[in-house]
């Protein structure tokens, strides 16, 4: 039985989310309250899966595996390599710990919608995890459009505006796939194979022609629109922004994250490094629109209200990071990517918990209407966002601060003096509009205004229920807890993962 | 769609071709490999035979041939009865979907041919139950 | 100049139902006329991938049970691969056509929804009872 679980591995995962996905439903069918702990042992068998696939490639080195035996390039194949890993363990164990915080606050927003939400998260799961494990390139794109109807249905469940930024997000979404879908085409009609590697070792021969250049900007502009880089970005403020909490908390550190790891692998693993910075300069368009796209998210988010939509116009911005360190292609700008993958999953998952958590207690998380009684009803929800904060600016030593670093050692090694001016200027717009919450909410002592002396009393301890705090405190401290380890985190998995050509 | 006087022609032309077009759609799903056809269009097919009853004589009448509650129930099965094929191919040895490690046949070219059959009936079941469940959430409030 | 022009009458063709999808979705007010421009845009896509499969004088890719038998007792050499159209873009096809309906069959979900929620399916007015809406939760 273990070896048929061992040798099997790489496949496990999305089969067991797409396996999960249909038995919910029957289990769940007269009550309700089972599909929760359904969802919960398929997500805790992903984490499990996931670690031993770490341990495996970095014993073992990369494992091919090929669906029903049949041998690439006729066959569709799995490459489990460092990368791939990674970032299965990342996004299944942030969807884990998002997931038990999912208990309390679920029943509350979305009553008698239980099976329905949970199978649909179970499938949107299985797409994300088998974007990243595919080795073949129409494999990836079943796999994207499966993950995209789940997260149009996970938005639209929200209230009142949701269905129309679900809409939106539809429309724009199926453009992508179909942009990515004509890419796909272009490449098998000139080289006549779908395998990434095959591609790969073919494509030399066929550079010069227009079809290359033409699938890789169709390529390119497809997986963009899905990783919201700037300007592509329009559907994102209002999808995060009208979703249920749970949805955000579970889309907003995962899926955009999923669409730059796809990115990253047909710009240097199918198309290679030197047709992509060399023979046409991609990399330099994507490096300038992600530049644009940090100061241009971090600004908008100064000028938000709510905090959902602050947060989604600062991942607008975070992802600009990810494509900078995509687009300077050289080996330290990419492990500063591939760490801010880890470390902007923990953050944004511990925020948008923050503000799940905000809206269970008081009902609304409008910026303005918090106040200093918050600080001592809900103390370890503060001090959780307050971690998640101050490592979104970037201090030591917590883990933003890191990512940020090897990002600023990646612009200096070719000269581009202009990208670290950019993410260093984004690190203060990003103190900016944190700090302001933390002034509001720590700053002013409490009975400050002589008119409220009388009439108010101190308020009470009034915390979340402990399955929804201890999410966030662990994602909290996991982010001081990666800071701490980064090096060994560096040195043991990323540094496996340069292609060939850097 | 409210019909006041349903017509006979309709009615009695939809409630016999039916079961035909379900023969059809039968034939379409076991000849897959070997001329155009397979689990997708014979499932599709299946879901029109039930919704031509439907439509003809109304939801409530309809519910006589196909019950409402089938449509998820038979998509989730028709899912699992393929990944159930895929699975024993795992617990016997072969890696997933790898129908030569079925105890089908002898031969291993024929054994992958009753694997794929078996992986069609499925998807066929769960295209006809996921087009009906479509259908009757879309009409979830009209009347008749 | 003519031969670029009729020589790739498919292409052309795809580029057109491509270009028509585009206009229907982003100028179209109404949100069913968006989805059926959505829709043409998926088509253009299929046909693109189909086209592309056809050889001259080539026929259906179905191989005759006689043939295989020739083939297994060696009667005949291998099967010759010019006399058949490739038969993998169709495969690939059938799975987009599918993705196609899965996305057609959640996108009319979503109108139903809006339909019930705003009463409007006209987009212009659908943005003004929505900053109506806005505009009432703020005044509470």
């Amino acid at each position: 039985m273990t070896a048929i679980l061992t040798n099997n591995s790489p496949v496990l995962i999305p089969l067991l989310f797409l396996t999960f996905g249909m038995i919910i439903p029957l289990v769940a069918w007269k009550r309700n309250n089972l599909a929760w702990p359904a969802l919960m042992l398929a997500s805790l068998a992903s984490v499990a899966i996931g670690v031993f696939n770490v341990f495996k490639v970095i014993n073992k080195g990369p494992v091919h595996y090929y669906l029903g035996n049949w041998v690439p390039p006729i066959g569709i194949e799995y490459v489990l390599d460092h990368l791939a890993a990674f970032v299965m363990l990342v996004i299944n164990s942030v969807a884990f710990l998002v997931l038990i915080h999912a208990w309390k606050i679920v029943p509350r927003e979305l009553p008698e919608k239980e099976p329905a939400y949970y199978a649909a998260i179970s499938l949107m799961m299985a797409g994300f995890n088998g974007i990243v494990i595919t080795g073949d390139l129409f494999n990836l794109y079943v796999f994207l459009e499966i993950s995209s109807l789940s997260l149009y249905g996970l938005i639209a469940i929200g209230e009142k505006k949701s269905p129309v930024a679900a809409f939106r997000y539809l429309i724009m979404g199926t453009i992508a796939a179909s942009f990515y879908l004509l890419g796909v085409g272009f490449i098998y009609i000139t080289t006549g194979s779908l395998n990434m590697a095959d591609v790969k070792a073919i494509l030399p021969s066929i550079m010069d022609q227009p079809t290359a250049l033409m699938a890789l900007a169709l390529m390119v502009l497809g997986m963009g629109i899905k990783m919201a880089l700037f300007p592509l970005h329009g559907w994102l403020p209002d999808a995060y922004t009208y979703a249920p909490s749970t949805s955000s908390a579970i889309i907003a550190p995962t899926g955009t994250k999923v669409a730059a790891y796809a990115l990253l692998r047909v710009l240097f693993f199918v198309f290679g490094v030197s047709f992509v910075t060399k023979t046409i300069p991609m990399a330099t368009v994507l490096t300038w629109l992600a530049a644009i796209g940090i100061i241009y998210g971090s600004i908008m988010a100064i000028a938000q209200k709510e905090l959902k939509r602050m947060l989604a116009y600062s991942s607008v911005a975070q992802v600009g990071y990810i494509g900078l360190g995509i687009g300077l292609a050289n080996p330290l700008a990419l492990v500063g990517a591939v760490l801010h993958v880890l470390n902007h999953a923990f953050m944004k998952a511990c925020l948008f918990l923050v503000a799940g958590n905000f809206r269970f207690k008081l009902g609304h998380s409008n910026i303005f209407k918090l106040n200093h009684s918050i600080r001592k009803k809900m103390p370890w929800t503060m001090a959780a966002f307050t971690v998640a904060a101050l490592s979104m600016v970037g201090l030591p030593p917590m883990a933003g601060f890191f990512s940020k670093w090897y990002l600023a050692l990646g612009t200096l090694k070719d000269s581009n003096w202009h990208f670290l001016v950019v993410i260093l200027i984004s690190s203060l717009l990003n103190a900016v509009y944190f700090f302001r919450i933390i002034e509001k909410v720590y700053m002013k002592p409490i009975n400050s205004n002589p008119a409220e002396k009388e009439m108010s009393v101190e308020p009470t301890r009034d915390e979340v229920a402990s399955s929804m705090l201890i999410p966030t405190l662990i994602l909290a401290a996991g982010l001081i807890v990666v800071g701490l380890l980064n090096a060994f985190i560096v040195k043991g998995i990323l540094n496996f993962i340069i292609p060939a050509g850097m | 769609m409210i019909q006041k006087d349903t017509n006979p022609i309709v009615s009695l032309v939809s409630r016999v071709v039916s079961p035909f077009i379900m023969l059809y759609a039968l034939y379409v799903i076991f000849h897959g490999h070997y001329s155009p056809g397979g689990g997708f269009q014979g499932g599709t097919m299946l879901a029109a035979a039930v919704l031509l009853v439907r439509l003809s004589a109304g939801t409530e009448l309809a519910q006589l041939q196909f019950k409402k509650v089938w449509g998820t129930l038979l998509g989730s099965i028709g899912v699992l009865v393929y990944f159930g094929t895929g699975f024993t191919a795992m617990l016997l040895g072969g890696n997933f979907l790898h129908y030569e490690t079925l105890p089908l046949s002898s031969d291993p070219a024929v054994a992958r041919g009753w694997g794929i059959l078996l992986v069609e009936i499925g998807v066929g079941i769960a295209v006809m139950g996921i087009l009906v469940a479509i259908y009757d959430d879309l009409l979830e409030g009209e009347p008749l | 100049m003519v031969d670029f022009i009729l020589g790739h009458y498919a292409y052309w063709f795809t580029l057109a139902l491509l270009v028509i999808g585009l206009y229907g979705m982003m100028m179209k007010k109404n949100l069913v006329k968006k989805l059926i421009g959505m829709t043409i845009f998926q088509v253009s896509i299929i046909i693109f991938f189909i086209a592309s499969s056809v050889k001259w004088g080539a026929t259906v890719p179905i191989l005759d049970h006689g043939d295989i038998e020739k083939v297994h007792l060696g009667m005949t050499s291998a099967i010759e691969t010019a006399k058949y159209i490739n038969p993998l873009p169709h495969t690939l096809m059938l799975t987009a056509i599918v993705v196609g309906v899965a996305t057609t069959g959640v996108a009319f979900g979503l109108v139903i929804m809006i339909y019930k929620r705003y009463k409007t399916l006209n987009e212009t007015e659908l943005l003004m009872r929505m900053k109506k809406e806005d505009d009432s939760d703020s005044n509470q």
